[in-house]
Parts: C-alpha cells; sequence; structure tokens
C-alpha cells in the first residue's frame, strides 16, 4: 500500500525534483532522483521572465473568472426551473437538455458553428460554447430537489415569486452543492486547451494551457533562452519543462486538499442519479 | 352522439385546452423566463451544430454557405468506409478502448478493495488523497510529462536500459503507443475512479462479515465471498456504461501524444476527423466521420442501458 501510494506519488515528486536541479548536473544523471541535484531556481528564473507565460496566466484568470460566473448562472436558473416537480412541460424540458449530453453534432460542426457566430480568435469562444455542463446541471437538480417543498410553500404564501425563492431560500440553503460547482467548472477552464487550440490565432490571447502545450508538447522552449550560448540552451531547456509544470500545476495542488471533501460529494451526488 | 354535437366537444376540448396553457403561462412565467437563457443556449450551441451535421451529406463549401453546397447523399460515408484508413482507426480505436478497460477497469475496484482492509483511517486518508492528485493535472501537463519521462534521456527509458531495451524516444515507437496511453491512463483515473466503489463498499451490511468471521472465513475469503458480491451491482454497471463508450475515445490525449511516426497504432476515430477537418479542412468528409462515430456511440450506449435496465434494474433514465 505504501509502495503503491509512492509509485502514484513519485512522478509528481521526480519533476519538483527537476525543477530545482542544476540544469548540466540534471543532464549527467540517470536514473531515478531522490532529491534536487545542487539546488537552484534558474529554471524558474528563466520561466518567470517568460512574458507568455503570464499571458497565459492573465488569459485563463480572464475565463476563469467571467465563465464560472456564466456557468453558475446558467445552471442554477436551469436546476431550479426544472426541480419544480409540478411544472407543466418539465419532460420536454428535461430531455431538451439531457439529450445534448448523448448526442452533439461533432468536432466540425461545432467549429463552423463557432465561426459563423463571429467567435473565433476572442477568449468568449473558450466561455460561451461551454456556458453550461447538462451534467453538473443534474447535480445540482438533484440537490435542489431535496430541499423541502413546505419551505417554499410557506414562502409562496407570503407573496414570494419564484426568482426570491431561488434567491432567499434555495441558494442559502446550497452552499456545498454550489462550491462542487464552482469547483468542477473551474478546475475545468483551468484545464481547457483545445478549444483555445483550434479557435485563436493571437499569441496574446492564448490560455495557459495552450502556452504549457507549446513548451512541452511542441518543444519549443526558445523564446525563454535568447540570452543564452546554445550548448546552456540545451541543457536548461530540460530543466525549465520541469520548472513549468511545477508552475502551472501548483495552483490547483495547493487548493485541492482542502476542497477535497466537495470534489468527492459531487461525485457522490452525480452518482446516486446516474 | 350526432356529428354537430361531436364537433362541438372538441372545439370546446381545444378552447379548455388553450385556456389551460394560458393559465399555465400565467401562473408560470417566471418559471419559464428563467429558463429562456438555457433554451437559446442550447438552441444556438447544441442544436444548430447538430443541423450543421448535415454538410456531412453535402460538398460544403464555407464560402457558398450550407444553403449553396451541392448535395451529394452518402457519397462522404462511402468513401469512408472503402478508404484504408477506415480499417486502421476503427481497429486503433477498438484496441485502445479495450486495453484501457481490461487493464484500467479493474484498477480502482482493486484499489478500494485494498483501501477498505487498511484499518488506520488517517493513513487511509492519505493515500486517498495522494491517488486523486493525477485526476487534477491538465491532459497538457500529463502529455508533458509523458514526453519529457519517455524522452531518449528520460527516467522512463533510464530505467529500460536496464532491462536492455535500446535509448530511443519511446513516443516515437509505434508499439509503445498502446502501454504508454493505457498506463498513464491507470495513474490519471484510478484514484478517482475507487470513490464510487468504496460508497458502494459502505453499504455492505456488516453483520455478514460478522457471520463469516464466525463460519471461520479469512480475510481473503471474506473479501471474495461478502465483499465482491456486495458491490457486485456497481460493478456492473460501471462496466456497462464503460461498454457503451467504446468507440468514443476522446480526441485530447491522443493528439497531445501521436506524430507521425505512431499513426499506425495511435490514430482514432476522432484524431482522424480533427485532423481531415481542422488541419486539412476537409469539411464535409470529417463531419461524415464525426457523424458516423456519434451515431455508433449514441447506439452502443442505448444498448447499454437496456442491457444495464435488464440485469440490475438500474438505467440512465
Amino acid at each position: 500500500m505504501l509502495l503503491l501510494s509512492f509509485a502514484m506519488l513519485y512522478p509528481i515528486l521526480y519533476v519538483i525534483f527537476a525543477s530545482f536541479s542544476d540544469s548540466n548536473a540534471f543532464m549527467a544523471h540517470e536514473g531515478l532522483l531522490l532529491y534536487p541535484l545542487s539546488p537552484n531556481t534558474r529554471s524558474y528564473e528563466k520561466v518567470f521572465q517568460n512574458p507568455m507565460v503570464w499571458i497565459g496566466y492573465k488569459n485563463t484568470l480572464f475565463i476563469l473568472v467571467v465563465g464560472v460566473s456564466l456557468n453558475m448562472v446558467m445552471t442554477t436558473l436551469a436546476a431550479y426551473v426544472l426541480s419544480r416537480k409540478k411544472l407543466k412541460g418539465l419532460g420536454v424540458m428535461t430531455f431538451f437538455v439531457v439529450f445534448t449530453m448523448f448526442f452533439s453534432g461533432g468536432m466540425i460542426p461545432t467549429y463552423l458553428n463557432v465561426q459563423s457566430l463571429g467567435l473565433d480568435n476572442t477568449l468568449w469562444a473558450l466561455i460561451l460554447p461551454g456556458a453550461m455542463s447538462a451534467y453538473n446541471m443534474i447535480i445540482m437538480r438533484t440537490s435542489f430537489a431535496g430541499i423541502p417543498d413546505s419551505l417554499e410553500e410557506s414562502a409562496k404564501l407570503d407573496g414570494a415569486n419564484h426568482m426570491v425563492i431561488l434567491l432567499r431560500i434555495v441558494l442559502p440553503l446550497s452552499g456545498s452543492v454550489i462550491a462542487v460547482m464552482i469547483l468542477y467548472y473551474a478546475v475545468s477552464h483551468w484545464n481547457a486547451w483545445f478549444n483555445a487550440m483550434i479557435y485563436l490565432r493571437d499569441r496574446e490571447k492564448y490560455p495557459l494551457q495552450l502556452v504549457l502545450r507549446e513548451i512541452l508538447i511542441q518543444n519549443d522552449t526558445s523564446n525563454m533562452m535568447n540570452d543564452l550560448s546554445s550548448v546552456e540552451q540545451g541543457s536548461i531547456s530540460e530543466t525549465i519543462k520541469y520548472a513549468i509544470i511545477v508552475v502551472s500545476t501548483v495552483p490547483i495542488l495547493c487548493v485541492y486538499p482542502f476542497l477535497q471533501k466537495y470534489f468527492v460529494k459531487g461525485v457522490m451526488i452525480g452518482a446516486i442519479k446516474g | 352522439m350526432d356529428k354537430y354535437a361531436e364537433q362541438s366537444v372538441s372545439v370546446r376540448l381545444k378552447k379548455n385546452k388553450i385556456y389551460l396553457l394560458e393559465a399555465e403561462l400565467k401562473k408560470n412565467w417566471l418559471l419559464y423566463l428563467m429558463f429562456l437563457p438555457i433554451v437559446v443556449y442550447y438552441l444556438l450551441f447544441a442544436y444548430k451544430p447538430m443541423y450543421g451535421a448535415l454538410i456531412a451529406f453535402q460538398d460544403y463549401e464555407p464560402m457558398k454557405g450550407m444553403a449553396g453546397s451541392d448535395w451529394v447523399g452518402f457519397r462522404h460515408f462511402i468513401d469512408f468506409f472503402t478508404n484504408y484508413y477506415f480499417w486502421r482507426i476503427l481497429k486503433n480505436t477498438v484496441v485502445i478502448s479495450v486495453s484501457t478497460i481490461i487493464f484500467g477497469f479493474p484498477a480502482p475496484i482493486i484499489l478500494a478493495l485494498l483501501l477498505n482492509e487498511v484499518t488506520n483511517s488517517k493513513f487511509k486518508r492519505v493515500v486517498q488523497t495522494i491517488s486523486y492528485i493525477p485526476h487534477f493535472i491538465s491532459m497538457v501537463v500529463i502529455c508533458g510529462m509523458i514526453k519529457v519521462f519517455t524522452a531518449d534521456n528520460g527516467i522512463i527509458m533510464d530505467v529500460l536500459c536496464l532491462f536492455g531495451v535500446e535509448r530511443q524516444p519511446l513516443l516515437n515507437n509505434a508499439s509503445a503507443f498502446v502501454p504508454i496511453y493505457v498506463i498513464s491512463d491507470i495513474w490519471q483515473g484510478v484514484g478517482w475512479g475507487t470513490i464510487i466503489y468504496l460508497a458502494a463498499l459502505t453499504n455492505i451490511d456488516q453483520s455478514l462479515y460478522e457471520a463469516a468471521t464466525i463460519d471461520g472465513a479469512n480475510r481473503w475469503q471474506q473479501t471474495l465471498h461478502v465483499t465482491l458480491p456486495g458491490i457486485e451491482p456497481t460493478i456492473v454497471i460501471m462496466l456497462i456504461l464503460r461498454l457503451g463508450s467504446i468507440l468514443g475515445i476522446g480526441y485530447e490525449k491522443i493528439i497531445l501524444l501521436y506524430s507521425p511516426l505512431t499513426y499506425d497504432t495511435a490514430d482514432v476515430i476522432s484524431s482522424f476527423v480533427y485532423r481531415r477537418g481542422l488541419q486539412e479542412l476537409d469539411w464535409s468528409y470529417s463531419t461524415a466521420v464525426g457523424l458516423f462515430n456519434s451515431v455508433i456511440n449514441f447506439a452502443f450506449l442505448i444498448l447499454a442501458n437496456a442491457i444495464s435496465r435488464r440485469v440490475s434494474e438500474t438505467s440512465l433514465w
């Protein structure tokens, strides 16, 4: 068990050790790494000197804030309406949303659609097409449906309309499901890269993941090392990759252990439904 | 009843219906208004592309638009089925999918059973936390890690060298692609996958264990005869649902990891669609391939759901 969890954790540790290692020592080293080799932070300096990393962070932050806000408004509205058990047309409305989970137009028509709406090469192309997720909506609806009807009935007698009931009664009682939703949406925006790759052309609009892709997958570390000799470039480009993995993953990994129970709760609500 | 009376009844019924609809709208107009943005969103971003998928039956040219392009019936589908690449991508899709199921499906069950045997709850929580971590690392970073690890000077190559494997960038080797994909997939998903099984485990009646202990069953026998049957329904449902998406291999990980050198084993339906459509701008053809894939996936899902309903009385809808 101990061995198993170590095996699962080791790749992450290795990345951290490598990122703090001296690039030449690291290149000369073979095999497992149990501690940073002649530790220094030069790779990190190189990463933070790269303007693209900052641009990426800024764009991702914008997408995160605007995207999650929109997600929450849409999901809450849909979940509230679809949790009214006596509403006429409920079946049709639910089907209308749920059907999209199982069938879609496909990658190419979706792309052409975004293009025809004039959203390509804007950050909105990364926000609007994913304005809500039917799966998350179901989780939230399940939670809303669990709120006792009597509360709602008594509010109605006091003359409250549905908007008031939603804002004053349902939402204050749904703290944990709201937390789950915000987390799910935030993680998915943080990790998304494919839409950015196909829709964005200007580099100053790139979110962080796309910047990472350039460096990690396409092997392009050149604009971080203009001032170095070519020998040095070859070796430090390796440790730069490890450093950038750490820089981009740390924010999520830092908050995650504290929020773990909310994530797990989300899976449970979803599983009961599914 | 004569004809006239019959007619007037139906007219009255219709009037009644309209009246009821009006009353419903008057009573719940705010709810319907709240739902309006959702309708607009799904029409614009989900149903409009479904309509747009009809270009699969056209020779779509962006300049002419859908209205102006010629209809060609099933030509693109036939082209695809008779294409040399058809069997290759179908085979790759199935091979990758089946391998992930064979090796990846039991992994979280085994881990959940192991965790269940851990009595120290603090240790258990630490292991769980660690095992969830890879689930939250983005796909780009996962693939970046895979890439540097399997490079010819990467750590995995260092280790494999000890066993006499020739130094090479492992990702350029077509025969290594599936193992790399499957192993990293297990690493990403095993911890997160345990959540649902651990939940099922807590629902097993504790008295069954007591009875088994009295009958002299050791822990292994308890696992075999009490625990496993206890979570069997969950396992069956998860497996059926997983089988339902057998041709639905996502493109994200594939297109981050593959290269022309490994198309032989790595190119799947969705990555093929991506390449033909967005890189070679072959709109109608790639839409046809994508539509074929969507329809098959949908059919599999319905089938899986029907089986699930029969086997376990649990289904998606």
